[in-house]
């Protein structure tokens, strides 16, 4: 059900502002709980970490500068199965999640020691267990019979898995609808004024009201988190991907660099790249992710490419996401991170019901995601 | 391939024939024509199946805008036919559904 | 990039506009860069002219052969025309890149001339995917580069004068139409009659259609005037074998075996939307296009637009247009004011050229059930999406074609959005109740064109 209401006021219990996959799996798990959420989104040109990703539900790597991120990220790995089957049970929409383990292909043998020694590291700080594999070309091969002769190895993680982006985002609009959850294409939300036991959000086609309200707007919380007392540090970086036609299957696993959609097509990626607000391509960047897929896998040399983007990542100073709530204004929130495919299941779940119930998940230790890290 | 399919020829100038083998038959082009104009020539239909429904296209826009004559060109698949010259001895095939991806000999 | 080799001007496309400009770029003493991505120069009206393969002079008529003195432009010293070259990528830092034969190059170049020209309006109605059914510009084409004509049984279908010249030329080839099917609305008549002014005025295209409707009509064959419904059927081997239609309240069933579609042309936008130009609705031909200056210089101040590409006008117009471009660039780039000498001219003979658009396009519109399809018909021919799936998104938070492109993969095959574009975003308005420009456009990315990973590799500098 999508509203464009003008001018006349509407409320709701809880206002999530920005309608990304953060903001819908939280909208969903407090709709969930019974409390009347509407998400506030812009138009058909925004700047959308959402629509421009690349799908993979990665755990191997996550964290290494933060143990409560690896924390996080596994616990969501693991609760993607259920929101999977929840949503294609509800809306019938297939988002193709696959989680039978992921590669990391190296190029060089320095990149696969390093990334060794960066996985040896993690696995000491986490003594239940930090399962991961190193694959020599010989044991690679054997995985996947087209990897290129010029690649040293991998390093695979049993827990990595891939999702249709673009799918989970349709599925998730149409699961929180299904349970009465109303999203509004209401343009930007320029204000957010604290009343006393309230919020007032202020767009071109009007006000809202609400108890709560929940920062999710991506690269736009940085302006909107100030108004209800939260510092957001967060900046964008570019990742540029290619997409080549569909071909019949071939890529059993995602990689972090190539992977292959349900539908056959390839996706190839991703650059990181510190340039502003700037979501364009570049030939050169394009060029240089094209060779690095090609020597991974000779065989799509003659694949034609189909479409290349540019779409920015949100970014935090360290890397990992912030979970907080107002201090001065204790009904607002702010939720980002840099990974919202993998911490989907976490966001709709363990995330929502902190938000909704004021009771945090023990297993999330979430004053390690509180943005005051950042002020020290 | 059925005749009744087939395209005709109106009175030409001179022009080279060139031997092409579309789904394993042989047929003369002319020098200078596309893979489409011949295979719409031999009464070639459809030319691809899609990857999508498996249904059947042909050539639709013979100006490369509309991808609908994607066909398996000398080992390459998913090749624009519209857009590619005849040459002697090529081989051409239908595109059925989505494209090998080890097959062409890069 | 730096080591590339540079020109003063690149054009993309030699057609006529493309042609005219080269000619007078070359002789204002700039170093020019022509590509097109056919294997011969003469664009869409005068394909292959440089070697015109059929016989009987009569079929194509004069206003193909005319073509014929167009092509010296090219042989100027100044002047460097590469076939075969698709341009996949154009940068803002003034690089381009194509690609000859599945290799790619790059070039630098001071100012652009995108002369792209058009494609025909994407007709989506039930059956318009079956084998069989294709566009009177491809049966067109396969008469002027390698002398084919339909198999029939074979009928023509649509609006447009484009329609009346193919039906022309083929009767004129000595084919068997069955019929013509012409889906014109009876409405458009009244509203082109607004136009009658301008049309006087471009009383010799005025004369050329009374032409080809008598030509039409002393042959014979069978005209269905203000027909709806159309409908393309198949049969067990799921190739055309009928179309039906109905006029008046009579419903029409007739054996097919090809079926020539068509709905006028439509700019090809697809590089300038790629290189963010802006663009605009046109309401009266109901499509985009960019948005230029008077002397075709588009929302980048190196990049210009001449011919069909920037707005339909036809062949004449677009060399006109070809030479005013070429004038303002060798202007800009030489500061001589003597290169700007003739363009008052030239602009004049533009406007007379221009005064009969009005009539047409009020003519012309399309029925309406092709520009706003409902139910089952596809609209996307590569991913399958069809018109009520798209309908359907508005009721899920889509306010515009990114988001429908997101949810259902309508223009993320191949053709990226060229067959299905125009009919999103209509189809999005008329849902939303909103207009065209307030929905929007696909944005469209690069490459524009198909190219292999391993071609884009190429191009990366660590493999140097
Ligand atoms: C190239 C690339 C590859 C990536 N690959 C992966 C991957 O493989 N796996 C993974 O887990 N993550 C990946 N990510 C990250 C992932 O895409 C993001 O973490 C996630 O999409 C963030 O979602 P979001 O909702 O926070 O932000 P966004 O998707 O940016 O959404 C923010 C929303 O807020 C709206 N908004 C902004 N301001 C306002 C306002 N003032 N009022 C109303 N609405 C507003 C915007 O319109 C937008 O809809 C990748 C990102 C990029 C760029
Ligand atoms: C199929 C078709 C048939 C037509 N037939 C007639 C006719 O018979 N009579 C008539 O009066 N009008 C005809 N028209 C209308 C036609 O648009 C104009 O008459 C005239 O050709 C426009 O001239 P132009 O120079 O603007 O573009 P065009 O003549 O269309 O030339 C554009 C050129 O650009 C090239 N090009 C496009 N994109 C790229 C790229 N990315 N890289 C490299 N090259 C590129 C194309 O190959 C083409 O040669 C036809 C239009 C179409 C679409
Ligand atoms: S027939 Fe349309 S692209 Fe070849």
């Amino acid at each position: 059900m999508t509203e464009s209401v003008r001018l006349n006021r509407g409320s709701s219990d809880v206002a999530v502002i920005g309608g990304g996959l953060v903001g819908l799996c939280i909208a969903l798990g407090i709709q969930r709980q019974g409390q009347q959420v509407t998400v506030y989104d812009e138009g058909d040109i925004a700047l959308r970490a959402s629509r421009g990703n690349f799908g993979l539900v990665w755990v191997q790597g996550k964290g290494d500068n933060l143990p409560a991120y690896t924390r996080i990220t596994r616990l969501s790995a693991k609760l993607w199965g259920g929101l999977a089957e929840d949503l294609t049970q509800h809306t019938g929409i297939d988002i193709q999640l696959q989680q039978r383990g992921g590669l990391f292909v190296c190029l060089s043998e320095s990149e696969l020691n390093s990334r060794q020694q960066m996985l040896e590291k993690m696995a000491a700080e986490h003594p239940q267990g930090y399962p991961f594999d190193v694959l020599d070309l010989q044991q690679l091969r054997e995985l996947i019979p087209e990897i290129g002769p010029e690649v040293a190895g991998a390093t695979w993680g049993p827990e990595d898995g891939h999702v249709n982006p673009l799918y989970l985002l349709r599925a998730l609009v149409a699961r929180f609808e299904s349970l009465g959850g109303k999203l509004v294409n209401a343009g930007q939300v320029s204000n957010i004024i604290p009343k006393k036991s309230q919020f007032v959000l202020q767009s071109e086609q009007g006000e809202f009201s609400c108890n709560k309200v929940v920062l999710t707007a991506g690269l736009g919380n940085k302006s909107l988190g100030p108004m209800v007392g939260i510092d957001a540090p967060v900046f964008p970086n570019r990742g540029q991907v290619l997409i080549a036609e569909r071909v019949k299957p071939f890529l059993n696993y995602p990689t972090g660099h190539v992977r292959q959609t349900v539908e056959g097509t390839v996706q190839c990626g991703d650059s990181k790249e510190d340039v502003g607000f700037d979501t364009g391509t570049t030939t050169d960047v394009l060029a240089q992710i094209a060779h690095r897929a090609t020597t991974m896998f000779p065989l799509l040399k003659d694949v034609n490419l189909i479409r290349s983007w540019g779409a920015l990542r949100i970014m935090t100073p360290d890397g990992n996401p912030v979970y907080q709530q107002s201090e001065q204004y204790p009904g607002a929130y702010l939720v980002t991170c840099h990974s919202g495919v993998t911490l989907a299941a976490a966001h709709a779940g363990p995330i929502a019901d902190w938000i909704a119930t004021g009771i945090a998940d023990p297993a999330i230790d979430l004053e390690k995601f509180h943005g005051s890290r950042f002020q020290l | 391939m059925a005749a009744d399919f087939s395209f005709n020829r109106l009175p030409c100038h001179e022009r080279a024939e060139v031997e092409i083998t579309v789904e394993g038959q042989k047929i003369f082009a002319l020098e200078g024509e596309t893979v489409a104009a011949a295979v719409m020539h031999a009464g070639l239909r459809p030319t691809r199946t899609t990857p999508v429904s498996g249904s059947g296209r042909a050539p639709y826009c013979m100006m490369g805008v509309c991808f609908d004559c994607l066909m398996n060109i000398d080992g390459k698949p998913n090749t624009q036919a519209c857009m590619t010259e005849v040459r002697e001895g090529m081989v051409i095939t239908v595109q059925t559904g989505a494209r090998e991806v080890s097959g062409g000999d890069v | 990039m730096t080591g590339l080799q540079q020109f003063d001007l690149v054009i993309i496309g030699a057609g006529p506009a493309g042609m005219a400009a080269a000619r007078e770029a070359g002789e204002a003493g700039l170093n020019t860069l022509i590509l097109d991505e056919q294997p011969r120069a003469g664009g869409q009206i005068y394909r292959n002219i440089g070697r015109p393969i059929l016989q009987d002079r009569s079929i194509l008529g004069q206003d193909y052969y005319a073509g014929e003195t167009l092509l010296a432009g090219l042989s100027h010293v100044l002047v460097t025309h590469v076939a075969n070259a698709t341009v996949w990528d154009v940068t803002t830092d003034n690089t381009l890149s194509f690609s000859v034969k599945g290799i790619s190059r790059q070039v630098g170049f001071k100012k652009l001339l995108l002369a792209t020209g058009a494609q025909e309006r994407p007709v989506p109605f039930p059956g318009w995917t079956l084998p069989g059914v294709m566009t009177c510009g491809a049966a067109q084409i396969l008469l002027k580069s390698s002398g084919l004509t339909p198999t029939g049984p074979l009928v023509i279908a649509g609006s447009g004068p484009l329609l009346l010249l193919i039906a022309c030329q083929l009767i004129r080839a000595g084919v068997r139409i069955e019929a013509i099917v012409d889906t014109t609305p009876t409405s458009n008549y009244r509203r082109a009659l607004k136009e009658i002014f301008g049309a006087i005025k471009g009383w010799r295209y005025l004369l050329k259609g009374a032409r080809m409707l008598n030509e039409i009509r002393r042959s014979g064959v069978r005209y269905y005037k203000s027909a709806t419904e159309l409908t393309a059927e198949s049969g067990s081997d799921g190739n055309l074998v009928s179309v039906s239609f109905r006029k008046g309240s009579v419903h029409h069933q007739l054996p097919c075996k090809t079926l020539l579609v068509h709905q006028g042309v439509i700019p090809n936008t697809q590089l300038g939307r790629a290189l963010e130009l802006e663009h605009q609705w046109d309401e009266v031909q109901q499509c985009w296009k960019p948005t230029l200056s008077e002397n075709g210089c588009s929302s980048h101040p190196d990049i210009f637009i001449a011919g069909d590409s920037g707005g339909i006008g036809g062949a004449i117009v677009a060399e006109i247009q070809g030479r005013i471009v070429a004038k303002e660039i060798a202007y800009q780039l030489n500061q001589e004011g003597a290169a700007v000498i003739g363009i008052d001219q030239l602009r004049k003979t533009l406007d007379d050229q221009l005064a009969i658009r009005p009539f047409l396009d009020h003519l012309y519109r399309p029925l309406d059930m092709f520009l706003r399809p409902q139910g089952e018909i596809i609209v996307c021919r590569c991913e399958e999406v069809t018109a009520a799936e798209i309908r359907g998104l508005t009721q899920h938070g889509c306010v515009g074609p990114n988001q429908t492109k997101a949810f259902c993969r309508s223009g993320m095959g191949p053709c990226q959005g060229r067959q299905c574009g125009a009919t999103v975003t209509a189809l999005l308005a008329d849902e939303l109740g909103k207009s065209p420009e307030e929905v929007g456009y696909y944005h469209i990315r690069f490459p524009i064109k198909p190219v292999s990973l391993g071609e884009l590799a190429g191009l990366s500098q660590s493999d140097a």
